[in-house]
């Protein structure tokens, strides 16, 4: 069992958890992921990780409610266990082995969307760690829904904030932002976008076109998550890759997104099913139609 | 009773299995085990024994049933087997024990897979455990993967008096037979996890939800965590696909998918939060065991399904038993047929399956007959889910990680045959990691050599 040692409403149907996890918390890297499960009937959950302590061998993770699986997960308590927490799963950041002195020299751009803020943290707060500040760009719909700001500002270079409503910060999406930085003068070497899949694909064809290297980090659908399964398989450059060995993190520009966004929709009907299930308790029926 | 004929073992009838998961046959009881055993010559030269790749006793463990002694059948079946109750149910017998059965020459051989099973079932209901750990010798070793060779290899070194630590990826214990079998083949609260209870009897211990060379690597286990020595047994690997067009579309899944949804996460299951593609018509593709595995899968979950297999009849790869079952319930086989482009709806999803028909050609190098299209003979089958059953390739994530150990030119760990001996000091090799895909009872012999290797290698150290 792996226990839950606090928890947090980042935001509306936002958490954050940190549990007690020593194997995952020692080997951990930023880019990977661990798959977690509430209890014996419980999916296998694909989450990544958001921070680790390695001397208190904790980990913390970020998710959203989604569907069945996650509206159980955000009902547990700190003193409560997952049944199952296993990881660091896919490969590192590929700048975590990249030689330092070569890393000072790039000047890299992350760009977080929603819960995206969280896989991105760990990324930045390893160069920050290492003497190396990157610009950070965090998009949000609404201020309400904005995560993670004040952690993300101790560690950032320069931070950016920008609301799909103009709630707060900037005004706009976060390719707005991209492109009001790039119109400043400013010149990046690297960009790492990681965020919903519609914004990944939308941060990639303009990259694309300032010619701008973006990696992107994916979250296909997985069950096993060590490349048994195939279920993540997406198409990279033309290639079929599997996400959680290959993965998570891809060349954004050779990425398929229409195709990873359209397998990610496989189970969508079944899931529903089951998040309304989840949510409706005793009162849910079997799905619309059938209420009396 | 016709001494050249089995005694007849019970089965759920085909219509009514068809739409459920309890187990197709239901094996014999004790008279009709003990009238089986009649059946046994004893034979001095014992053939039988030679075509067991762990080399069970067989002619002793019959006699003892031949006397309605279970409990002592079952003690001789365990010296060489830590899983009976499964080989019982799983293994090709009619290609080794039985196979070899002086028996079969004039008639059919004894029914020697279950006469196992009734043993090992009888043991389990009333309670029985394996005998024998010895002393500990307080030497340390790690097997990963707890499939049939981790838990084979683990079972032998405890009763040598090893401390054993079983690292298993997944969230239950078991590898191939908890997510790979199915339900109806392999009950997994009846008889896996018995099988693994006896093994953990044996003081083996099993860490769940560690994956070896990213949780933990080989050198970590040896260098940090004071393993002596180290076995691999973490099994197959990564679902190979055809590289067709449409293989993308939304409703094409590797039979390891569609399988581990099935099994491991219970998705057959209402009560089970894990979804799984309930198709009206489902295509397998492949014909070997786990191709038939995956299609009466489907047939359960209230799907038409058809099998498509390259080859004819008599190429079909899977076993002869599972084959009948499968054609029992209703499974159609397009043999002699070979996807050649997957179609989809404007959606993406699955709406039909272009193949072509193929004709036998020249033997090939596995020396059967070589499938060879035939031009023009393209025809489509209306299918909405389509599972792609072609083998495995070998997971890259311990010998990506563990250096000096060799792999060959399909990447498969390289280990000796005798001993599981690998490249690297102190760490032996066996099962699927090492042969790529082939069957539970020869991942088991190769655990056993693997802790046979392992015992010399510690002696001597």
């Amino acid at each position: 069992m792996y226990k839950i040692l606090e928890t947090k409403e980042l935001a509306a149907n936002i958490f954050l958890m940190v549990v007690e996890a020593k194997r995952v918390a020692k080997a951990c890297q930023p880019g990977q992921f661990v798959i977690v499960r509430t209890d014996e009937k419980a999916e296998r959950i694909p989450l990544t990780i958001c921070d680790y302590d390695r001397n208190e061998g904790t980990v913390t993770i970020v998710f959203q409610i989604v569907g069945a699986g996650t509206q159980m997960m955000s009902v547990l308590k700190k003193g409560d266990s997952f049944c199952d927490f296993v990881g660091p799963l896919g490969c590192p950041s590929e700048f975590v082995s990249e030689d330092i002195n070569v890393l000072k020299e790039k000047k890299m751009l992350f760009v977080a969307g929603g819960v995206g803020t969280a896989p991105v943290y760990p990324q930045v707060k390893w160069l920050h760690e290492h003497g190396i500040d990157a610009d950070v760009i965090v998009g949000a719909k609404t201020k309400d829904l904005l995560i993670l700001e004040e952690e993300m500002q101790a560690v950032a270079g320069n931070l950016y904030v920008t609301t799909d409503d103009g709630s707060y910060g900037r005004s706009g999406m976060v390719t707005q932002t991209i492109t009001d930085l790039v119109g400043e003068g400013r010149r990046y070497d690297v960009c790492v976008a990681i965020g919903p899949m519609i914004m990944m694909k939308f941060v990639c064809k303009l990259t694309k076109e300032l010619e701008l290297p973006t990696i992107v980090s994916l979250n296909p659908i997985m069950v096993d998550g060590t490349g048994m399964c195939g279920a993540c398989r997406v198409t990279v450059g033309g290639n079929v890759k599997f996400a959680c060995v290959d993965g998570p993190e891809f060349d954004g520009h050779q990425v398929d997104f229409d195709e990873a966004m359209r397998r990610q929709q496989i189970y969508k009907t079944e899931e529903g099913r089951a998040f309304l299930e989840a949510k409706e308790g005793d009162t849910h029926h079997g799905g619309c139609g059938n209420c009396q | 009773m016709d001494v050249l004929k089995k005694v007849p073992v019970r089965e759920q009838d085909a219509k009514v299995r068809a739409a459920n998961f309890e187990e197709v046959c239901l094996g014999y009881h004790k008279e009709e085990a003990m009238e089986e055993a009649q059946r046994c010559i004893n034979c001095k030269n014992a053939q039988c024994i030679k075509g067991c790749p762990v080399a069970i006793d067989i002619p002793g463990f019959i006699e003892k049933v031949k006397d309605g002694d279970i409990e002592a059948a079952y003690q001789v079946i365990s010296k060489s087997s830590a899983l009976p109750a499964v080989c019982g149910r799983v293994c090709p017998q009619e290609s080794q024990c039985e196979g070899k059965c002086i028996r079969g020459i004039k008639g059919e051989p004894v029914s020697i897979g279950k006469l196992e099973r009734f043993v090992a079932d009888w043991a389990g209901e009333n309670g029985i455990k394996p005998q024998g750990t010895q002393e500990k010798n307080g030497k340390k070793v790690a097997v990963i993967g707890s499939g049939p060779a981790g838990l084979t290899c683990a079972g032998d070194l405890a009763k040598m008096g090893y401390e054993v630590t079983i690292f298993e990826a997944l969230h239950e214990p078991g590898g191939v037979l908890v997510y790979g079998i199915p339900e109806f083949r392999l009950p997994k609260t009846k008889v896996v996890a018995k099988e693994i209870e006896n093994v953990k009897a044996l003081g083996v211990k099993i860490e769940t939800n560690v994956v070896i060379g990213k949780s933990v690597t080989i050198d970590e286990l040896i260098g940090e965590e004071g393993f002596d020595a180290v076995f691999i047994g973490s099994g197959a690997g990564l679902p190979k696909f055809m590289g067709i067009p449409g293989e993308q579309a939304n409703g094409v899944f590797s039979a390891n998918e569609y399988l581990t949804r099935s099994n491991l996460m219970k998705a057959f299951d209402e009560n089970s939060n894990t979804p799984i593609a309930r198709g009206k018509k489902v295509a397998v593709i492949g014909g070997g065991n786990v191709a038939m595995d995956a299609a009466r899968t489907a047939l359960r979950l209230g799907a038409e399904v058809h099998v498509v297999y390259r080859r004819s009849e008599e190429e079909l790869p899977a076993r002869v038993e599972e084959v009948h079952h499968a054609k029992e319930e209703g499974i159609i086989f397009d043999l002699l047929s070979n996807p050649v482009e997957i179609l989809q709806d404007e959606k993406g999803w699955v709406c039909g399956m272009k193949c072509i028909k193929m004709e036998l050609g020249e033997p090939d190098e596995s020396g059967r007959r070589r499938p060879v299209e035939v031009p023009g003979s393209e025809f489509i089958i209306d299918v909405d889910t389509v599972v792609m059953s072609l083998g495995t390739s070998p997971n890259p994530l311990i010998s990506a990680t563990t250096k000096g150990l060799e792999v060959n030119k399909w990447k498969c760990i390289v280990a000796d045959e005798e001993s599981g001996k690998t490249t690297k000091e102190g760490v032996y090799a066996g099962g699927d990691a090492v042969t790529g895909a082939a069957t539970v009872i020869l991942a088991m012999g190769a655990g056993r050599a693997g802790a046979k290797g392992i015992d010399e290698y510690l002696k001597n150290k």
